[in-house]
């Protein structure tokens, strides 16, 4: 340390300031996301009671009925159709791109699954209404086409570019030794991709599952455009429902701030906000698990 | 040999896997381009129903939301990478921010809408928008900075403080430049991400479009081609031709994508080798 301290000196002390400042500000953000939507949100249940909210599925707040469980009902189902359909697509393209694809495919195949993800949501929506909603209405043998299957689909397709990649970052990070001490016993690479490499890379797929699964439930545009917006429990594949976010622009224009049907909605948000913080614990423990071995 | 066989096929498989998923992707575009290129003519952007006011809203709402978050983000992702210890608090950052990456947009949207629209009493406005949408790109910013931080390679921070550089010293002029690429990249694929955001614009930033073209008055309300796009595929207004506006803007965003995917490839490349270049110097 010299022995007058110069503005050399200060300056390093103010931008280390500064860096710190910036970190602490990030982690207000959050703690301030999560004390407006719940104090919002949780207000809800100065009227209604916590048990009809989670458990009833009659939303007709025009009649003080506030049941939202047909939206969370419809959440859960499209994320799990979406993860039925794009979890395996998903890992099959992982899969392909860390052990299969010759050089010249995968440096064109890694973009083109970049490009997936830069592709933004209304737009993944606008397909939808466009082709894919006709496509379910001929599955589902329903007249629109509109439901949890047309959302699920499209919801498959926006995972992809997340389970690929991050599936296929915890192939590559696996040492070579596996694939050589399995092959070198014999095993055909599909025996070394189903018994080695996939079970030794699992803690990352089940990452890239879980943070697919969370985007797909926040998706709010392109599952809005395709599921119909209908309050009604989702009891076939085919017909139109709702979901939490859905329902959130649906009904956030026509509710004044402070009302109980606002708060609701705001109660709705939270329950997305709080799955997301559950999300990225579980992806927490199993990285962590993944490292202990 | 049944496992010979067992192999061929699983390869088989995993090949039309791929082929779906490089198919689906080709499919988006040549439905999207080819649907809406033919409407970009002149009048689909300074027509009555013209979309030139959402397109100047989408970069002016980026271009300030990227202000807002830029000084933040690269702050926090240089504390992580430079200065956090391994202790409690950096944990705590660290989930901060994984947690704040996870949160969905129209959580974001609806904080926002708390936030600026009624606490601050502004009503729906450009300035609350981009506010509102610096938040979803603080996350990945901090994350970028950190990966591209980190990546430098030790010996050079090393030799910098050897010389008797102060931090800050060895920050600004050799850390920051050398991962400038990465760094670039990351800004790209943020930048790219907030401009077909909607969730978090509807509600802060509203579905009006001002009257006054190019009007960078942040307090007015600003729609955006994405959130255009939406308002117009499912409340579209009668009278007017709804579908193509739809297909034009749908066209329009996709080229807008195509062009930041390859903005985010060229500008780290050319870094990278001028910088190669002057290293054999």
């Amino acid at each position: 340390m010299p022995q007058r301290k110069s503005w050399v000196y200060y300056n390093d002390r103010l931008s280390r300031y500064l860096f710190i400042s910036s970190a602490v500000l990030v982690s207000l953000i959050i703690l301030c996301i999560i004390w407006f939507v719940g104090m919002q949100g949780l207000s809800t249940f100065r009227e209604v009671s916590i048990i009809e909210f989670f458990t009833s599925s009659k939303w007709s707040p025009d009649s003080g009925k506030f049941g939202a469980l047909t939206f969370i009902a419809g959440s859960i189902g499209t994320t799990l159709i979406a993860i039925l359909i794009g979890g395996p697509l998903g890992l099959a393209g992982a899969v392909f791109l860390a052990e299969i694809a010759p050089p010249w495919v995968r440096a064109f195949m890694r973009p083109a699954t970049d490009l997936f993800a830069g592709i933004p949501s209304v737009v993944y929506g606008y397909v939808g209404i466009t082709v894919i909603v006709g496509l379910t209405g001929k599955l589902t043998n329903s007249p629109t086409g509109y439901g949890m299957l047309a959302a699920g689909i499209v919801l498959a397709i926006m995972i992809l570019p997340t389970v690929i990649s991050l599936s296929e970052d915890a192939l590559r990070s696996l040492p070579r030794t596996y694939k050589e001490a399995s092959l070198a016993l014999g095993a055909t690479r599909w025996q070394t991709i189903r018994r080695v490499l996939v079970p030794a890379a699992s803690p990352g797929i089940l990452t890239a599952i879980i943070l697919a699964m969370a985007r797909a439930i926040g998706e709010t545009m392109a599952v809005q455009m395709v599921i119909g917006n209908s309050p009604r429990f989702p009891d076939s594949l085919g017909s139109p429902t709702s979901t939490l976010t859905s329902n959130i622009v649906m009904e956030m224009g026509n509710t004044p701030f402070g009302s109980t049907w606002n708060n609701g909605l705001f109660m709705m948000a939270f329950i997305l906000l709080i799955i997301a913080l559950i999300m990225i614990i579980l992806v927490r423990t199993a990285s962590r698990k993944g490292a202990a071995r | 040999m049944k496992a010979h066989q067992a192999d061929r096929f699983a390869t088989i498989m995993l090949w039309i896997g791929a082929l779906a998923i490089v198919a689906i992707l080709i499919a988006f575009l040549t439905l999207i381009l080819g649907r809406g290129v033919p409407h970009l003519t002149s009048e689909f952007f300074n027509g009555p129903d013209g979309v030139r006011g959402q397109l100047f809203n989408s970069f002016y709402i980026l271009f300030l939301s990227l202000v807002l978050s830029l000084p933040v983000g690269l702050g926090a992702g240089i504390y992580m990478a430079e200065y956090a210890p391994k202790n409690k608090f950096t944990d705590l950052i660290r989930l901060s921010t994984e947690s704040l990456a996870s949160v969905p947009s129209i959580v974001f949207g609806l904080f926002g809408m708390i936030v600026f629209v009624n606490m601050f009493g502004l009503g729906f406005t450009i300035l609350g928008g981009s506010a509102t949408l610096a938040l979803l790109n603080l996350p990945i910013l901090v994350r970028v900075t950190e990966e591209s931080l980190r990546a430098v390679p030790r010996s050079y921070r090393e030799a910098s403080l050897a010389l008797g550089a102060t931090m800050w010293q060895t920050l600004r002029k050799v850390i920051l430049p050398t991962a400038l690429p990465g760094l670039i990249t990351g800004i790209t694929l943020v930048a790219g991400r907030a401009l077909g955001e909607t969730a978090i614009l509807i509600f802060t930033a509203g579905m009006n479009v001002s009257r006054i073209p190019f009007d960078v008055n942040p307090l007015a309300a600003g729609e955006t081609l994405a959130v255009h796009l939406f308002a117009v595929k499912s409340n579209p207004l009668p009278g007017t031709n709804a579908d193509q506006i739809a297909d034009g803007t749908a066209a329009l965003l996709i080229i807008m994508v195509i062009v930041f995917n390859i903005c985010l490839t060229l500008p780290s490349r050319w870094l990278q080798r001028r910088q190669l270049g002057k290293n054999k110097m």
